[in-house]
């Protein structure tokens, strides 16, 4: 028998039969998830799959996320929003409704990303459950309506890049430098078809947050899934929130990969991805000058309390500049409960920051802070796109916590006005 | 293939189109009505490109066409547009997926050659491959299709097929 990537582990156990990259295979997911945004649509198809659509094949292996839409939707959101949740009643599917937070944290907080799973979400940033070494991808509606009908899902096993971490990270680097540079080493599609496998010494050097956005951000290089390994750190973390047996997953010895990619820890310094590409990467203090009016704290990328405490070594030092709208919305109710408990949400509110219920909504522009015409947004979001929060006239720059609090701070990013870097 | 052989106008895009471009997640959280959707048919790339689309016109882009989102939207607009076909060097996986699974159908191949307003044909030739024809330079071979997935596409997508079947079917 060949040795097998971790993909090829994982799908094969999903699969019922053992699967080489490059297969196309029937499996059946532990877990799916669907937001407001992907659920309504998923029931229409089901109803056209099966008339009246009917019960989920499997309730128990379903959580519905009423994550991107808000009361500030509008009422046809709202609508749709109704029917996520009205279906999930129905059938007595796990929901968390809005508010509650994003459901990609909340899936993680609730230790239903486990190692060796199969999980798929109507979400692009479903990657983000490789964190904890389960093979999560992004699907949409059609493929959820369909796990919903029979259980099952069709998938081709990618190939996988194997990422070497060494060393760890030094200094204001932080993981979301290290995706960034990962977008600006492979380019937006650079890894596409692909599975990201991280790997090396460094990995134990990173913690779950940290782990969360590189596997979360892995579909910015076009990768079907970004994984790590199931380690002692990833046991810590999880252990206290589940009571599923937790087994070891790693690739076997002598697995074969697509490509190699080595990647020193100690070596990351701060990047900036400019308007409006996620992979046109710089290093952050070699942006062009630019004053800055609007800085968002949060999403499923960089809302977690890691991110805040961060973010807030800069600002107690640097406070926030005049005319600067710095935006908050923790990632979950429970990341919120936590800033609430050692006082950071309250500091922050203090500086001036406005607080925002948890959701998606203003990174994708669903509902909240739209910014303004001609409006310089800093981010800690994993997308940049033209439009993205909601005003194609604006421009998103994507930066760590850190750099996005100094930019809070000093009103602008990049080198003095007059050119100096 | 029962789409093929097809031809219409090419209308060209560049490299890495996104979904929020292709239909902007604020115009998805009104609607999701494609019919009503069209009319915003990449509206942040070009404003007028919905008003100029036509049925039957083809989509031919760069590389990682429909990256981001995972959307399904980004689909059935375009389809709802009266495009059956999208030409691409490279596409998202989400993105071909969810066409693939619309009968939308994602065709990987060089397009480097193709202009805007080209009229185009894909076809199979005597040998089972797919041609993309600009009826300027020479065909390009385009990246074969796998058979499930012809079976798929053929049916009109997984909706059609899983009303037939009523769940996957398991091959060897």
């Amino acid at each position: 028998m060949s040795a097998q990537t971790l993909s090829e582990k994982i799908l094969s156990r999903a699969a019922g039969r053992r699967v080489r990259a490059g297969e196309l295979a029937i499996c059946t997911p532990d877990l799916a998830m669907g937001t407001d945004g992907s659920i309504p649509m998923a029931l229409d198809y089901l109803e056209s799959m099966r008339p009246g659509g009917g019960a989920p094949r499997f309730p128990r292996r379903l959580v519905f996320a009423l994550d991107h839409y808000g009361a500030a939707s509008g009422p046809q959101a709202q609508a749709l929003q109704a029917r996520a949740r009205d279906y999930a009643a129905r059938h007595g599917i796990r929901c968390h409704d809005e508010g509650e937070g994003i459901g990609h944290q909340l899936i993680l907080e609730s230790g239903e990303a486990r190692p060796g799973l199969l999980m798929v979400g109507a979400d692009s940033h479903s990657t983000s459950y490789g964190a904890v070494g389960a093979f999560a991808t992004g699907i949409g509606s059609s493929d959820l309506a369909g796990v919903l009908l029979c259980g099952q899902i069709w998938l081709k096993v990618p190939e996988s890049l194997r990422v070497v971490l060494d060393g760890r990270l030094r200094g204001n680097a932080s993981a979301k430098d290290v995706a960034l540079l990962l977008a600006r080493r492979c380019g937006a599609d650079g890894a596409a078809y692909q599975a990201l496998e991280f790997t090396g010494p460094g990995v134990a050097s990173l913690d779950m947050d940290d782990r969360i956005v590189l596997a979360n951000m892995a579909v910015e290089l076009g990768a079907k899934a970004g994984i790590f390994p199931f380690d002692g750190v990833a046991e810590a973390w999880l252990r206290p929130r589940t009571t599923a047996p937790l087994g070891p997953v790693a690739a076997d010895p002598g697995a074969r990969y697509a490509g190699t990619m080595d990647l020193d820890l100690a070596a990351v310094v701060p990047q900036m991805a400019l308007p409006h590409r996620v992979d046109q990467v710089v290093d952050a203090d070699a942006v062009p000058y630019r004053t800055v009016d609007l800085v968002y704290l949060g999403t499923c990328t960089g809302g977690r309390v890691k991110d805040y405490r961060e973010a807030l070594e800069v600002l107690r030092r640097g406070g926030i500049a005049p005319g600067v709208r710095v935006v908050v919305t923790p990632a979950s109710a429970a990341v919120r409960a936590e800033l609430e408990r050692n006082g950071m949400l309250a500091e922050l509110a203090a500086l001036g920051a406005e607080i925002r219920p948890p959701g998606c909504g203003v990174c994708c522009g669903t509902c909240g802070a739209v910014p303004a015409d001609g409006a310089t947004v800093v981010s800690t979001a994993n997308r940049n796109f033209k439009g993205r929060m909601g005003n194609a006239a604006a421009s998103i720059f994507l930066a760590s916590p850190r750099v996005c609090a100094a930019a809070a701070a000093r009103g602008s990013i990049g080198g003095k006005p007059g050119g100096q870097a | 293939m029962n789409i093929l052989p097809m031809s219409g106008r090419a209308r060209v895009l560049g490299d890495d189109v996104n979904t929020d471009y292709i239909i902007s997640s604020r115009r998805k959280k009104e609607t999701i009505d494609p019919r009503v959707l069209r009319a915003y048919l990449l509206e942040d790339v070009d404003p007028d490109f919905a008003g100029s689309v036509r049925a039957g016109d083809i989509l031919v882009a760069g590389a990682n066409f429909g990256c981001g989102s995972a959307m399904e939207v980004a689909v059935t607009v375009v389809l709802g547009a009266g495009i059956r076909a999208v030409v691409a060097r490279s596409f998202s996986r989400t993105y071909l997926r969810n066409a693939m699974n619309n009968g939308l159908l994602p065709v990987i191949a060089d397009t480097a050659a193709v202009r805007e307003g080209d009229a185009l044909s894909l076809a199979l030739d005597a040998h089972g491959r797919l041609l993309l024809d600009n009826h300027r330079d020479d065909p390009v071979e385009c990246a074969p299709i796998a058979p499930f997935m012809v079976e798929v596409l053929d049916m009109g997508g997984l909706v059609p097929y899983l009303r037939e079947h009523g769940g996957f079917r398991v091959r060897s």
